[in-house]
């Protein structure tokens, strides 16, 4: 299996990347960790005329605390997230997402912003971005875009991304008093990939009730979503073991659930159930543990 | 409606008027295996070329492979596995699936382990990359390898190598690894004979012949 002869560009900055994108715009393609790219190259499902390295662009890697918020540059590696103790402490959703993902030879490598503008159905990290309503920044070389989660993913495999814009970073909000996060996966035994995978975050108020939720659901649709319904039966209220469990039950509602080999559509419904009761359930607890330390 | 098909959604076609969805399903290309299309398919090059262009053709390429320095001429295309095995003989890094899914082909690149069938040799430039050959040799076994023949941790081998530099990488991550941990750690190397046994078991013992000293 070899690819497509192609030309290779590595770019050494941002500006020099958004030019050469473009330029070559459809003929183009970024190359990040490759785990997603080089395969479907070799197989010849994608064979791009020109490459565009930007693995060297040291300024797409890194994590920045901005008062309460985090911005990650889209270079940075799930296990730069998965290891980081900053966001272990202020933002514990997303080491929780990047340790679920792949192993560790995909870790090393394999980035933030080349999952999320790969969008596979079954990709973890677009969970995390969803339930906590993240600003996707993509440039290009007219300017930059800020685009919400929600209309960031598209369909399968196609995001809010045009061909000559780079993503460069997303913006999340730190984890505010009395909140807590977690990620709740079923691991596809083979690949790694999420079958289904819910992220949570829950904010209480003084006397316990649920202040603000954000769940994000991978696996299930055609690209991550929010579970309106689920969301809605709870915000506001107490969260008690039984409201919960009615809730959950919405989240797959309105959604064109995925099926294969592995999973049918009902059972993997089923899952999504079960999994947002587990993610949310998980950021409970925590937000009523750090409700009792603030 | 959990479960059913939305018949009035269609998915956003592709070329040809072929949808990415019906393309994938006759392409029997699992979407949870990672093997996905991107949303554009190859299309005569119009763009001219930039200053910092390589290739198509063959392009100096220099590796640095085991403490040594490689000038190659390769063409961009070719990955890190095969300039090891095709043009440097190193041929302990096994190419099996070639998509970075059985770990067969595990190098370090700056020390940590990664699949060497997905990256791109140009891309490996300026790192430096460990294979098997440079960790240890027949005469003189790492700790990883001395614990794989004493638990009889292969079959036909051909996993080996790999599963030997993952386990490496590991134990220098995971100096005391529980049993779990260690079934978690690999999960990124496959033994189509099913050592597995034998190989947990090589990694436990490799832990403690380990303490306290480098190994690799
Ligand atoms: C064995 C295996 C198991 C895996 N398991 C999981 C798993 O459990 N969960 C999971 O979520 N993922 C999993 N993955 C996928 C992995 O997370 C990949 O890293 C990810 O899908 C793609 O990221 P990448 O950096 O490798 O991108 P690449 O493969 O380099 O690029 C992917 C696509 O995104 C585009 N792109 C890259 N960067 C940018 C950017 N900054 N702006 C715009 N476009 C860009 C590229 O042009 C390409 O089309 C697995 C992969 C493998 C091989
Ligand atoms: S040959 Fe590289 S992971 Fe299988
Ligand atoms: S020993 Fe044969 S594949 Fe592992």
């Amino acid at each position: 299996m070899i690819p497509e002869s192609f030309e290779y560009h590595a770019p050494k900055n941002l500006a020099e990347a958004t030019r050469l994108v473009g330029q070559f715009g459809a003929d183009g393609k970024l190359l990040a960790g490759g785990h997603s790219l080089v395969p479907l190259m070799k197989l010849r499902l994608a064979a791009p005329k020109h490459l565009i390295d930007i693995t060297g662009i040291g300024e797409l890697n890194y994590i920045r605390e901005e008062g309460d918020r985090f911005e990650i540059g889209a270079l940075t590696t799930h296990f730069q997230l998965e290891s980081s103790g900053l966001l272990k402490s202020r933002c514990p959703l997303l080491p929780e997402t990047a340790r679920e993902i792949g192993d560790v030879q995909v870790r090393n490598k394999g980035t933030l912003g080349g999952s999320l503008a790969h969008s596979d159905p079954a990709a973890d990290w677009p969970a995390a971005v969803v339930a906590l309503d993240a600003e996707m920044h993509a440039v290009s070389a007219s300017g930059e875009r800020r685009i919400p989660a929600k209309d960031f993913f598209v369909d399968l495999l196609a995001t809010a991304l045009q061909p000559e814009e780079i993503l460069a970073a997303i913006r999340v909000p730190a984890l505010p008093a009395r909140g807590g996060d977690a990620y709740a996966k079923h691991c596809h035994p083979a690949s790694g990939f999420a079958v289904v995978g819910v992220a949570a975050r829950v904010v209480l108020d003084e006397r316990g009730n649920l202040a603000e939720i954000g769940v994000g659901i991978t696996g299930v649709g055609p690209k991550a979503y929010r579970p309106a319904a689920l969301e809605e039966a709870l915000r506001g209220k107490s969260p008690g073991r039984k409201r919960l469990e009615e809730a959950c039950a919405h989240a797959a509602d309105g959604v064109e659930v995925n099926s294969d080999l592995y999973a049918s559509a009902e059972y993997r419904g089923h899952l999504a159930a079960v999994y947002a009761r587990r993610a949310v359930e998980k950021a409970l607890e925590r937000a009523s543990e750090n409700s009792q330390i603030s | 409606m959990r479960g059913k098909r939305d018949k009035h959604r269609r998915p956003p076609a592709a070329k040809g008027g072929v949808t990415r969805r019906d393309f994938l399903r006759g392409a029997g290309v699992t979407v949870s295996g990672g093997l996905l299309v991107g949303t554009q398919v190859g299309k005569a090059a119009q763009a001219p070329a930039s200053s910092a262009v390589a290739g198509p053709g063959a392009v100096p390429v220099t590796l640095h492979v085991n403490g040594k320095v490689h000038r190659l001429q390769l063409e961009p295309r070719v990955t890190l596995l095969e300039a090891l095995r095709n043009e440097l003989d190193l041929t302990g890094a096994k190419k099996v699936c070639d998509r970075g899914v059985c770990g067969s082909c595990t190098v370090f690149v700056d020390r940590r382990p990664a699949y060497a069938c997905d990256l791109l040799a140009i891309e490996a430039e300026g790192h430096q990359i460990t294979t098997i050959e440079g960790i240890g040799s027949k005469d003189k076994l790492s700790p990883v390898m001395h614990a794989f023949v004493e638990h009889d941790a292969q079959q036909c081998g051909f996993c080996t190598p790999g599963f030997v530099m993952a386990c490496t990488a590991f134990l220098e991550r995971n100096p005391n690894p529980t049993l779990e941990e260690v079934e978690k750690g690999l999960g990124g190397n496959l033994c189509r004979c099913g050592t597995y046994a034998g190989i947990r078991l090589a990694v436990l013992d490799a832990a403690k012949a380990m303490k306290g000293g480098s190994h690799a």
